[in-house]
């Protein structure tokens, strides 16, 4: 199961996810909520990671779907509180290159300005 | 795994049609031959995470999600560790040609890294044909240290 919530501080779209990215139900989930962000016309996304306990290689997929589809808006999708689990899984994948990753949410928050 | 007189491997098969809907039943099961094998937690989880991706290739690439066609999950597990078989009733592929996931051409592709997971989180991945069709994936984990 995968829960997701959506808040905003200033223009950043902050989505909290808790639960598991994976195919089926979990990647859907994740795709719908945010291209809903982007229809809203939110740029600044901001990924809380913290409550994720799983991530396989479809998840994976949605993630780097989304940077995409953030990036091609002219935004800007950033990584906040990755569990160590979940930043193993980028490391291997060499993707932890790519995303940004805040452990503050402030910082995090921020570095959009 | 209790008993002077337990045979040294045990064997458990399981059967599923092609649905993503069983990958979550195949996980669980391989998650607890996985910690009776003697893996922690942690690994056991990691274990399962790779047998999933070899069973969604399975159904996705190799049974093309067609339900009449079965995918076939054999263990096998003694002290040593634990070895997993997947086998789909496809056509067969080469993984060979399968792009690394990790070249930078590659790193914002949103598919092709089911086998690469196998493989970061598995001693052994191999890959051949079935004489009597489909492809089988085997997957092997050993304990790595264990008390005496």
């Amino acid at each position: 199961m995968l829960h997701i919530a959506h808040r905003t501080f200033g223009d950043v779209h902050i989505l909290d996810i808790e639960g598991r990215i994976t195919i089926g139900e979990g990647t859907l989930h994740f795709r719908e909520a945010v291209h809903r962000v982007l229809q809203q016309g939110g740029r600044n996304v901001l990924l809380n990671l913290a409550g994720v306990t799983h991530m396989d290689s479809s998840g994976i997929g949605e993630l780097v779907s989304a940077y995409t589809a953030v990036g091609n808006r002219g935004g800007c999708l950033k990584l906040l509180q990755v569990p160590p689990r979940i930043r193993e899984v980028l490391t291997i994948t060499k993707l932890a290159t790519v995303f940004e990753i805040f452990e503050d949410e402030a910082a995090a928050v921020e570095s959009f300005r | 795994m209790r008993g002077d007189k337990a045979p040294e491997t045990y064997s458990i098969s399981l059967s599923v049609a092609s649905g993503f809907e069983f990958v979550e039943l195949v996980e669980a099961v391989t998650t607890t031959l996985a910690r009776l094998t003697g893996f922690d937690e942690e690994t056991a989880m990691w274990i399962s995470m790779a047998v999933r991706e070899a069973v969604i290739n399975a159904i996705k690439h190799g049974n093309k999600e067609d339900r009449q066609k079965r995918v076939e999950i054999q263990y096998a597990f003694n002290h040593d560790g634990l070895s997993i078989c997947v086998r789909d009733q496809g056509s067969g592929f080469d993984p060979s040609q399968v792009p690394n996931p990790l070249d930078p051409e590659n790193l914002l592709k949103p598919t092709g890294r089911g086998i690469f997971y196998m493989k970061a989180f598995m001693d052994e991945v191999d890959f051949w044909s079935s004489p009597t069709g489909g492809t089988i994936v085997r997957l092997r984990k050993k304990i790595r240290s264990r008390n005496p």
